[in-house]
């Protein structure tokens, strides 16, 4: 897991990334990867909807984690690309006829062109009103949604049961599908931004993340990382966006652009979790779905307390809880931090 | 006439929106603070409204006399309790911690006063209305609603430039660290700030409450349209956010004429074509 880095120095070193933590930790993951892939021949339905909402909020908190906790982007609008994505499979497969699968990534694609030109625009804006200007665009593409009467207006369509059964023969089949689309997204988008993380794209972004002013003089140019990053998140949340509303067969503009499932919910889960690492969103997304699962009851009540336990974290503890154990223990759970190691320097630690 | 008459109304229903606007424009220019609660504060003001309206039989314009100190006094709370906690270089804290202040009043709101939607009564002023030319009436309560948002600004402009406590928040949001120095509490200079813009909001969620049905899902188009009307007018005038309220409340009047779907979409465009072509604003400020 080392990279010889310096061959052309004086004093040739190595780059780690890996340490003991980060050894056990990806492989537990590979473990519980079989575990999930195997998943459909010993779990019940229920379980498997219940995993692939669970694997899509890692993926919406993983890609908004990239957003905020990297690239110092606070967007508020995510809910767009999750509803584009929704809105694109949905056109794609009723007016034009495309197979559901072939319609998830046009959807990212459509996504992603889409955030070129709303990044022209919302960089114009600095952090906190950048915040609210990508709501705006979010509100926009849901009104705009509301005015396609070909996709049901305001109040929505469902897809075809034709449209659904091009996807696989029988109802089991389709949820297995569906699972491992949902699975396969997973791994991808926690790959490519491991990936991201130890190119050196990942070390710009750590520098941006760390200190902007700095990084620039660094010969960084900001801008163009930024904008990379953000059409990047939007390429995977509309992919997921696609996936989900395949998912539930039914789309409208206000449950596909909805601010509080698709935005509220996944700041609650990466800044619980820890913003600014690759694993507070899967410790968010775990704890989110614990706290769903024993305080649901409680409705109205359960969403206000999740703000007060968000903005606690904030306020005493900005890490969340993976920043809390990494700081404590030091443990890693993939192999992202940089050690240099010298020939002479013999302690592994 | 019928256009005429359509500018008229948005240009009185632009007054609201400045409103909104100015009190978001108050604390950004003060201590970079933007608030994503705003909205749903201008909502908790009007529910303040209706709980007064119902416990004292008071009319609502009455009723401003109680909110507005209230509101006043819930965010000179809130900026010294928490919010003067998350105040620094980094822009995530703040925009956090308001957020989750967002879900929180919203959720309140729900479980305190359930979904249904309210509205204020204020009686005979509700309905009343003048002709100004043939074809073109105003209504009292638009025209009283326009009249107190160039109230709020001008009395916002003059205690910024003619007094202490606009001296105050000048000098704090030019410098902190001199401010300080100066022997300015910031963290008490924050708080007026802050209990100031919830005063404005006070008053603008009355009124809207009068004007429209209110229910606790309602903030975040508000906190939206004040935003809209900041960045159209241009950050730092009070003068230019008035305009920015202004020119919301006619795209919206305009696209409302049109299609009535089109009335919030109009808004947001007109924001996104001066945002495309003037990034800074229509009346930035020029001078110090």
């Amino acid at each position: 897991m080392s990279v010889a880095a310096g061959a052309g120095l004086r004093a040739p070193f190595e780059v780690e990334h890996a340490s003991r933590s980060s050894r056990i930790g990806s492989v537990a993951l590979a473990i519980a990867f079989v575990a999930l892939v195997a998943a459909p021949s010993f779990a019940g339905r229920d379980d498997l909807r219940l995993l692939s909402e669970i694997f899509s909020y890692i993926v919406l908190a993983s890609l908004w984690n990239l957003l905020a906790g990297y690239a110092g982007l606070v967007s508020v609008g995510q809910q767009a690309y999750v509803g584009i994505g929704g809105y694109v499979l949905f056109a794609a497969t009723i007016l034009a006829g495309i197979h559901p699968l072939a319609a998830v990534p046009l959807a990212g694609i459509a996504g992603a062109l889409l955030a070129l030109p709303v990044a022209g625009l919302m960089f114009r804006l600095r952090g906190h009103y950048f915040a609210i200007g990508t709501w705006v665009v979010a509100e926009v593409f849901r009104l705009l949604a509301s005015q396609l009467s070909a996709l049901g207006g305001g109040s929505g369509i469902s897809l075809p049961a034709g449209t659904v059964i091009a996807m696989a023969a029988t109802r089991q089949w389709r949820e297995f599908l569906i699972y491992w689309l949902s699975l396969a997204l997973l791994l991808a988008v926690l790959g490519a931004i491991v990936l991201l993380l130890r190119s050196r794209y990942g070390l710009a972004l750590t520098a941006i993340r760390d200190n902007e002013i700095a990084a620039r003089s660094h010969g960084i140019d900001v801008w163009r990382v930024k904008l990379a990053i953000y059409v990047a998140a939007a390429l995977g949340t509309s992919m997921m966006g696609a996936l989900i509303f395949l998912q539930k067969l039914r789309i409208s503009p206000d449950t596909a652009f909805s601010v509080n499932d698709w935005t509220a919910f996944v700041i609650f889960i990466t800044v619980i979790g820890g913003i600014g690492r690759i694993e507070g969103p899967i410790i968010g997304t775990l704890v989110f779905f614990i706290l769903r699962k024993t305080l649901a009851d409680l409705g109205s009540l359960y969403l206000l307390m999740l703000g007060a336990v968000a903005i606690a974290v904030m306020l005493f503890a900005p890490k969340g809880i993976w920043g809390f154990v990494a700081g404590r223990f030091g443990w890693h759970l993939l192999p992202l931090e940089r050690r240099l190691r010298l020939p002479a320097d013999t302690s592994t630690k | 006439m019928q256009w005429l008459n359509v500018i008229i109304q948005g240009v009185l229903v632009g007054g609201l929106y400045a409103m909104f606007a100015a009190g978001l424009a108050l604390i950004f220019g003060v201590m970079r603070l933007v608030n994503i609660a705003h909205g749903d504060l201008i909502v908790l003001a009007a529910y303040l409204a209706l709980v007064a309206t119902d416990a004292l039989g008071i009319n609502p314009l009455t009723a401003i006399l109680i909110v507005a100190p209230v509101m006043g006094a819930i965010g000179y709370g809130l900026q010294r309790g928490l919010l003067n906690r998350t105040l620094g270089d980094d822009v995530l804290p703040p925009l956090l911690v308001t957020f989750g202040l967002s879900i929180i009043i919203q959720n309140a709101l729900l479980e305190l006063f359930t979904a249904d939607s309210r509205r204020l009564a204020a009686g005979a002023i509700e309905v009343e209305s003048f002709p100004l030319v043939e074809g073109v009436s105003i209504g009292v309560l638009p025209l009283l609603q326009f009249v107190a948002a160039v109230a709020v600004i001008g009395a916002l402009q003059v205690l910024f430039y003619r007094t202490a406590l606009g001296r105050a928040f000048r000098a704090t949001s030019d410098d902190p660290a001199v401010a300080q120095l100066m022997g300015l509490d910031n963290r008490h200079v924050f708080a007026l700030a802050m209990a100031l813009s919830l005063a404005v909001v006070a008053v603008a969620g009355v009124l809207l409450a009068i004007r429209t049905n209110f229910d606790p899902a309602i903030g975040p188009a508000r906190l939206i349209f004040g935003f809209e009307a900041v960045i159209i007018g241009g950050l730092g005038s009070l003068w230019g956010t008035f305009a920015g309220g202004i020119i919301l409340g006619v795209a919206q009047a305009i696209g409302a004429h049109i299609n009535p779907g089109w009335q919030v979409l109009a808004g947001h465009l007109a924001f996104l074509i001066i945002l495309a072509l003037r990034p800074e604003g229509l009346f930035p400020k020029v001078q110090g």
